[in-house]
């Protein structure tokens, strides 16, 4: 196990400000939005329909969101598996974010089931479909979301003083960090190939049978991006030191992987001759450069040592990777996907509105529980001359 | 039972005996083996142990009795299409008695089941189509001056294994419809036991043809239900691989015989189709040979039920099925869906908005991190060699 430079602390300071409030204001007209649609149906507030019968809230919140929560993963992947650990201080920042992102992610599919007082039957053995992909991904992002919250409760026992409990927790704690990193192993690729068994309507560009790797490399990498987008986030908006030597080696685990991921990619298109595909004059080809250039983009920025200790690059390829696994995620269930002619989907307004009331209260959540549970490495408060 | 693969019998010298017996290809043969194996929804190598047993076996001698009936059981077996099945039903099996298909008349006929029944004591297979009256002791069909009952018990007391063709034999069927004047009565009453049934109205000449080459094989009857129905055939209601029955669980249902939802070909159930309550596979195998979706509720007839007791020539053609394996949803979604808008202006507009701030955001953090943020650099270096 990790020994840690700084004991983490909670962070104190105000919980009301301007942007606490904000995000709140847009949670709660989230939550008005889920309450027309638990009342009056889901045809009431979105634009999902017979061809497509899934929009942003299934993309974007759950295929994009738990990917964007994989930062958890992929650091307790770095710490526990390959014993780095120098970046013992980033498990629990990175854990909180994935907690939100997972337990909301669970919720969005909530939203988003038709007949969601049927949801209890996944989880009932003998009315279970084992052979589903679904089930797959269901069981094991539930596990995963029990997981989290053991793996991440002792931040709470220490602040409610259950020092006991913590101990006795401790001595069984590496079989939930087992877990941790097995689950989403699993449910990352299984998200993939959920993709798979819709077979040719899937666009070229994106159906192959390298999916649960793909999705898999790229859970891991943005799990990357989204610690150091954080880091960046929390210097920033707490005036605390930016990590730059840890952020800076992260950076560089992150870049090895994108660089696997573009070459396998790559081969990939080519050797099931797609890439064709990519030069067709269509909003899917648009959508997949796009995609593409937020894996490149990285990849040239971060590509010297010297680029790599800079805040705005290492900030700007963080935020390029997420673009890039938010168009992968799209493309594959949305953009790239054609059900049949005349069948369109863009998302409602009050469909965007759900989205972005989850993420406000994932950020919410994050400021309150850093505020208040000992997450952050402790350090000195530092005058930042603007 | 050695199995073999059916390539390897393409050669074999039984089966190219049989060629010049039964006067079709070997291609064919091999065919319709594999296809009966098929229907009964036996094992991969099954197919081969038919051909072997078809084509080497001595032809099981078969007893065809016929009582209160239409002999369309019968007009159906003879008018499938299927590649010289005729030929099979008659080469396959050796015919002994059949009052239909018999050149001999009269007192000549009775002599040859008399003697069939003698020569293959306890080998014979007695096919039995049509209801028999017991009524009055039995007086309302007569052959020969023996009553059907009689006849029955006689000819089933020394055969290897009785079958009922058609809903007459196998419960009854029409003449045991309501106020049944006769005491119609199916064999399995007369003779007081299970026997294995062929219901239909007409039963599918396939399932009948499968029955016989599975007890020709294997040298007994294939696995049936509590009715005495061979399981591969009825075990599955109508209405579970009905074509039309997307059209039911999506609420659209012909209301009239004509009207556009009948011309659509959508589900005939509020026309008293009884698909949902008749075991049979009709719509996996089709009538007549003429190809998918061939079979009564294919070309626009709601199902009567034929095959069901109870069901069949008992309620009325119109009268709604009980529904047994689905109840409809209390809603139904609209026939004519949305599908969807390829742009929407304000969530468009939105979107753009938030990925304006989104960049702006960026910009200006990156912007400002490098500067105005204290880099903390050096003081995590040492933490990872005590990890």
């Amino acid at each position: 196990m990790s020994s840690h430079a700084e004991k983490p602390a909670p962070l104190g300071g105000p919980l009301v400000t301007p942007l606490t409030v904000t995000l709140a204001g847009l949670a709660g007209i989230a939550a008005v939005i889920l309450l027309i649609r638990f009342i009056f149906g889901i045809g009431s507030v979105t634009n999902i329909n017979d061809g497509y019968s899934w929009g942003i809230w299934v993309v974007y919140d759950v295929m994009a969101g738990s990917a964007f929560a994989c930062g958890g993963y992929a650091i307790a992947l770095l710490v526990y598996i390959f014993n780095k650990g120098e970046y013992h201080p980033l498990v629990r920042p990175a854990l909180l974010g994935s907690l939100f992102g997972y337990t909301l992610a669970g919720a969005s599919v909530i939203f988003d089931l038709g007949r969601y007082w049927n949801t209890w039957h996944i989880f009932f053995p003998p009315w279970a479909q084992v052979n589903s992909v679904m089930f797959e991904v269901a069981v094991c992002i539930t596990l995963y979301i029990g997981v989290m919250w053991i793996e991440f409760s002792p931040a709470f026992l220490e602040r409610l003083g259950r020092s006991d409990l913590k101990k006795k927790l401790s001595n069984w704690m590496f079989v939930f960090i087992g877990l941790g990193v097995l689950l989403p192993s699993m449910h990352q690729s299984s998200l993939g190939s959920l993709l798979i068994v819709f077979g040719t309507q899937i666009n070229p560009l994106w159906q192959t049978m390298m999916l649960p790797l793909i999705f898999l490399m790229t859970a891991i990498t943005v799990g990357y991006a989204v610690v150091i987008l954080e880091s960046c986030l929390s210097a920033s908006g707490f005036k605390r030191p930016f990590e730059a030597d840890l952020i800076s080696r992260l950076s560089l685990v992150m870049w090895w992987f994108l660089v696997i991921y573009l070459v396998m990619r790559t081969v990939d298109l080519a050797w099931r001759g797609a890439w064709a595909e990519a030069f067709e004059p269509n909003v899917m080809a648009t959508s997949f450069w796009i995609e593409m250039a937020g894996f490149i983009l990285p990849v040239i920025l971060l590509a010297s040592p010297a680029a790599r200790r800079r805040p705005d690059r290492l900030l700007i390829s963080a935020v390029a990777l997420i673009v890039g696994t938010l168009m992968l995620r799209l493309n594959g269930f949305l953009i790239g996907y054609q059900t049949g002619a005349g069948w369109h989907y863009f998302p409602s307004l009050p469909e965007l509105l759900v989205t972005i009331g989850i993420i406000a209260a994932e950020i919410l959540g994050y400021i309150v529980l850093v505020r208040w549970l000992p997450i952050l490495p402790k350090v000195e408060p530092v005058k930042i001359a603007r | 039972m050695e199995i073999t693969d059916l390539r390897a019998l393409r050669e074999a010298s039984e089966v190219q005996a049989l060629e010049n017996r039964l006067g079709i290809s070997r291609r064919d043969f091999l065919g319709l083996c594999a296809a009966l194996a098929t229907t009964m929804g036996l094992p991969a190598g099954a197919e081969a142990a038919i051909v072997k047993a078809v084509a080497a076996k001595q032809r099981p001698s078969v007893i065809w009795l016929h009582f209160q009936e239409c002999t369309g059981c019968t007009e159906s077996l003879l008018r499938a299409e299927h590649p010289t099945l005729e030929k099979l039903i008659l080469d396959i099996i050796s015919l002994d008695y059949h009052e239909t298909l018999f050149a001999a008349a009269g007192h000549q006929a009775e002599a040859a089941r008399k003697a069939a029944m003698k020569q293959h004591k306890g080998q014979y297979v007695l096919v039995v189509e049509g209801a028999i009256p017991t009524k009055d002791g039995g007086i309302y069909c007569k052959v020969g001056g023996q009553t059907a009952v009689n006849m029955l018990k006689e000819c089933a007391k020394d055969a290897a294994a009785v079958i009922a063709i058609g809903s007459c034999a196998s419960w009854g069927g029409m003449p045991a419809t309501g106020p049944n004047p006769t005491g119609s009565s199916s064999v399995a009453e007369v003779l007081g036991k299970t026997v294995v049934t062929i219901p239909g109205c007409p039963p599918n000449p396939y399932n009948f043809l499968a029955t016989v080459v599975h007890f020709l094989t294997f040298g007994k009857l294939p696995e049936v239900d509590q009715l005495g129905r061979p399981k591969f055939a009825y075990s599955r209601l109508i209405h579970e691989n009905c074509e039309r029955r997307p059209h039911f669980d999506a609420g659209r249902f012909a209301l009239e015989f004509g009207d556009s939802g009948h011309r659509a070909g959508w589900c005939l159930y509020k026309l008293g189709c009884k698909g949902p309550e008749t075991y049979a596979n009709c719509p996996t195998i089709g009538f007549g040979d003429a190809g998918e979706g061939n079979w009564p509720v294919g070309c626009g007839h709601p199902c009567i039920g034929c095959t069901e007791k109870g069901v069949g020539f008992t309620k009325p053609i119109h009268a709604l099925a009980e529904l047994k394996s689905v109840t409809p949803p209390l809603g139904f979604p609209g026939v004519h869906e949305s599908k969807g808008n390829r742009f929407d202006f304000t969530s468009a507009a939105a979107l753009a908005a938030i990925a304006g701030a989104a960049a702006a955001g960026t910009a200006k953090l990156a912007q400002n991190l490098g500067k105005g943020t204290p880099v903390e650099t050096g003081s995590h270096k040492d933490s990872g060699a005590s990890s």
